[in-house]
């Protein structure tokens, strides 16, 4: 699409409303079955991630463990979704998670500033999908974005989507440096269009990373594509979300404002690395009355 | 990508929450509440007295005195008492530590006014607690700061109290009400004989209760319940100074040809029928919400509810979609529990009164709808409703239903919706939705109405004026205009 294609599509959105709309999802009281459910679900829906300089091998191992054996004493536990790893240690993962059929993702396009060329961006991407990930979670090029420079990221976004082949291709917006719900959207807009299979809130490394102000604007994006076209686009808010109360609020915004489609890891995710432990805490109060410390739950 | 045949959002069952009801355990409840005159709780002459349901579920809460002639007469002789001999001349910072008593009360006890007012009115807990409890007490301790400042209000004048007010207050709030009534008139020296709705009398008794251990002078404050010959004996009462109402337009009527040519001022809140308006430039989603909080916020028993919806022509269709949509994630019922959006209609009279609009809106020809939902077997049940295809020639848009029943009207440009906007004997309130400020003053200078809301609804605060154009009322509720009903200024 050209540039002023791209402009047209600009929406605006009162940040008063949606926050008062998303005050609103944090006062439903999710108890007993249906607060079960939800935590199993949360679990379900947790792309268990770890992207720090100081990763290795025998880390990327021990996590990939945890996520198929997320809390053995429980019975009935779901695993996570998928791990989330840089692209060097997509064979590893991919090599630890066979035949759990838990996904491997993985960050790409130079994450997570997203500056560098064209041509080092799709070989990370291929990188990643030759190394086994099911999944690509690509940064966008902010900077392109808030000089007004929509069409290039429209065009990167698609050149990556191609490269992907038949993985599925998570579009980070980080909206964190995006400054407005406006741009927020408009960015929703031009990474669906451009072929967003996901779109992602942030890469974990700006704050503010995913806040439910700015996850329910990019729902509502993928709400009107489905409206105007019949497509489902996944949503994946990420960092900042390590409380299994938040969520169950996170997972009340998807069902009020999406309805029961998007209720499932093939259209939901959260990224996260410390929420896992909080939800099968939840889930172990509940099964047995009380709270367990936090070193019955290991951390990989 | 999965491909559906048809693009329908789909709020089904796959992830119910489960029952979350807030307990009613620590609200007592007595079986007969008596009259608050003159610092005592009485029965009523003859020992009359009459009952208070639940609407959402028809149990009977408790008995209430139903106040005589005489019974009003006793109030309004205790008040006068009381403003001569105590309250008129007590320090107006003396005054001011019995109100912000009264607030720190309300806040202190706030989760057992909010059940009450959800079991006696059928409102939903999330409302009563978040919004009719916690404003209540902001009305209290907004006016007890004024109640020493009054000088500053009105600089240059030499302000007295009124005397005496008879105050006749709605059940849609009425804990609120009762709230918006007395603090000013209180603030400024007057002394008060209230008249709670026959349907909702419980919050008032309480709060006569609770009055009463805040160790306020006897007779300042008079609660009686009892029906429309009650608040009669209010309005005729020859030594009652002012008047104030919030209720419906005939009743208002009535009181004002009740009281023309005595000496008693009045205020009337009276009816609506209320404009909200979306331009095409408006934040949709954001719009699409305040519609919904705008006319199913209390089951529509508000009398500013934007019961007329204008839509720009051009973003119909994506507008009434959302609505259709957003109305399927309502939740209707029990209006004690915390995820109840819709409640219970308050008696089965207004249930019927809203049953005979939405049969006139059919044989009108207007095309209605309502989401699937199951309402409970008992109690009095409305589910939202939207009528499409109207007019302004339609009586569903020209009279006020009080129910959750929204009209949906399309415009084509800014004059036509001024116009049909004002197309009506109302004028309490109206919403703007636009991106665009300077379309947002052009239409608040043109709308006549007394609240015009931009890119929101149903907003209330303490320090903002309320109150209505042509027949929906005069006079000021709230903010520093509220002062003004309660004083005379020399």
């Amino acid at each position: 699409m050209t540039n002023n294609e791209l402009i047209g599509l600009k929406r605006s959105i009162d940040q008063v409303g949606v926050e008062e709309r998303t005050a609103r999802f944090q006062t439903r009281s999710i108890k007993n079955a249906a607060k079960i459910q939800g935590l199993k679900m949360a679990l379900n829906m947790i792309d268990l991630t770890t992207l720090e300089g100081k990763d290795t091998e025998g880390k990327v191992r021990q996590m990939c463990y945890k996520a198929a054996h997320l809390h053995d004493a429980l019975p009935d536990l779901p695993t996570v979704a998928a791990v989330c790893v840089y692209p060097n240690y997509v064979s590893t993962a991919v090599d630890a998670l066979k035949g759990t059929g838990i996904k491997v993702a993985s960050v790409a396009t130079a994450f997570p500033s997203g500056n560098s060329s064209r041509e080092i961006k799709l070989a990370d991407t291929k990188i990643a999908v030759d190394s086994g990930a099911d999944e690509v979670d690509m940064v966008i090029s902010r900077g392109e974005f808030l000089s007004g420079n929509f069409s290039f990221v429209f065009d990167e976004i698609a050149a990556i989507k191609e490269a992907c082949g038949k993985a599925r291709l998570k579009v980070i917006l980080e909206t964190g440096e995006l400054s407005t719900l406006d741009n927020v959207r408009h960015a929703s807009d031009i990474a669906i269009l451009a072929g967003a299979d996901f779109i992602k809130t942030s890469t974990g490394k700006i704050s503010p990373a995913a806040t439910m102000p700015v996850s329910l604007v990019m729902l509502e994006a993928i709400r009107d594509h489905y409206y105007a076209t019949g497509k489902m686009v996944g949503m994946k808010p990420a960092g900042g979300i390590s409380k299994a109360k938040l969520a169950l609020h996170y997972l009340v915004m998807v069902k009020e404002t999406l309805g029961d489609a998007w209720l499932s890891n093939e259209w939901f995710r959260f990224g996260a690395s410390s929420l896992a432990n909080d939800v099968l805490m939840q889930l172990a109060k509940q099964a047995e009355g009380r709270y367990q410390g936090l070193d019955y739950f290991s951390k990989d | 990508m999965a491909q559906k045949t048809e693009n329908k959002l789909d709020f089904g069952s796959k992830w119910e929450y489960a029952a979350a009801p807030e307990s009613a355990d620590h609200a007592s409840i007595m079986d007969e509440y008596g009259l608050y005159i003159n610092g005592k709780f009485v029965k009523a002459e003859g020992g009359k007295k009459f009952a208070s349901i639940n609407p959402s579920n028809d149990q009977h809460i408790a008995y209430f005195a139903e106040a005589s002639d005489n019974d009003v007469d006793k109030a309004v002789k205790a008040a006068r008492k009381a403003y001569k001999e105590v309250w008129s001349v007590m320090p107006a910072k003396e005054r001011a530590k019995y109100i912000f008593r009264i607030a720190r009360l309300i806040q202190e006890r706030a989760r057992e006014f909010a059940v009450l007012e959800s079991m006696d009115g059928g409102k939903p807990i999330r409302e009563s607690r978040d919004i009719d409890i916690p404003l209540a007490a902001n009305h209290f301790f907004y006016y007890a700061g004024w109640a020493d400042k009054l000088e500053y209000a009105f600089p240059g004048k030499k302000i007295e109290p009124v005397g005496v007010a008879g105050q006749i207050i709605p059940w849609n709030f009425p804990l609120l009400m009762a709230a918006w009534k007395l603090a000013p008139a209180l603030a400024c020296g007057n002394t008060v004989v209230l008249k709670p709705a026959e349907t909702t009398p419980l919050t008032a008794m309480k709060l006569a209760e609770l009055i009463h251990d805040s160790g306020l002078p006897a007779g300042v404050v008079n609660v009686v319940t009892g029906a429309g010959a009650t608040g009669a004996a209010i309005v005729n009462h020859p030594d009652v100074d002012k008047i104030a109402f919030t209720g419906s337009t005939g009743v208002g009527k009535i009181i004002q040809k009740a009281i023309a040519g005595t000496h008693k001022k009045a205020t009337l809140e009276l009816g609506g029928k209320a404009a909200n308006i979306i331009f095409d430039d408006a934040p949709i989603d954001q719009a699409v919400e305040g519609i919904i909080n705008g006319i199913f916020f209390n089951q529509g028993h508000v009398c500013c509810a934007g019961s007329r919806l204008f839509v720009q022509e051009n973003v119909k269709d994506e507008v009434l979609r959302k609505l259709i949509d957003r109305m399927g994630s309502l939740i209707v019922g029990d209006p004690l529990d915390k995820n109840t959006d819709v409640g219970a209609i308050n008696s089965k009279e207004q249930l019927n009164t809203i049953n005979k609009y939405l049969k006139i809106g059919q044989e009108e020809g207007a095309e209605i709808y309502q989401p699937k939902c199951s309402l409970p077997n008992k109690g009095n049940w409305c589910p939202p409703t939207l009528f499409c295809e109207t007019s302004q020639s339609h009586r569903i848009v020209q009279e006020e239903i009080f129910g959750p029943v929204l009209t949906v009207q399309t415009f084509r440009t800014v004059d036509e919706v001024i116009d049909k906007a004002n197309n009506t004997p109302f004028g309490l309130s109206a919403g703007v939705w636009t991106d665009k400020g300077s379309k947002i003053f052009n239409l608040t200078t043109k709308l006549r109405a007394g609240v015009v809301w931009a890119n929101t609804y149903n907003k209330f605060d303490p320090t903002s004026p309320f109150g209505g154009y042509k027949e929906s009322g005069f006079g000021r509720e709230g903010g520093l205009h509220g002062l003004l009903p309660y004083v005379n200024l020399v």
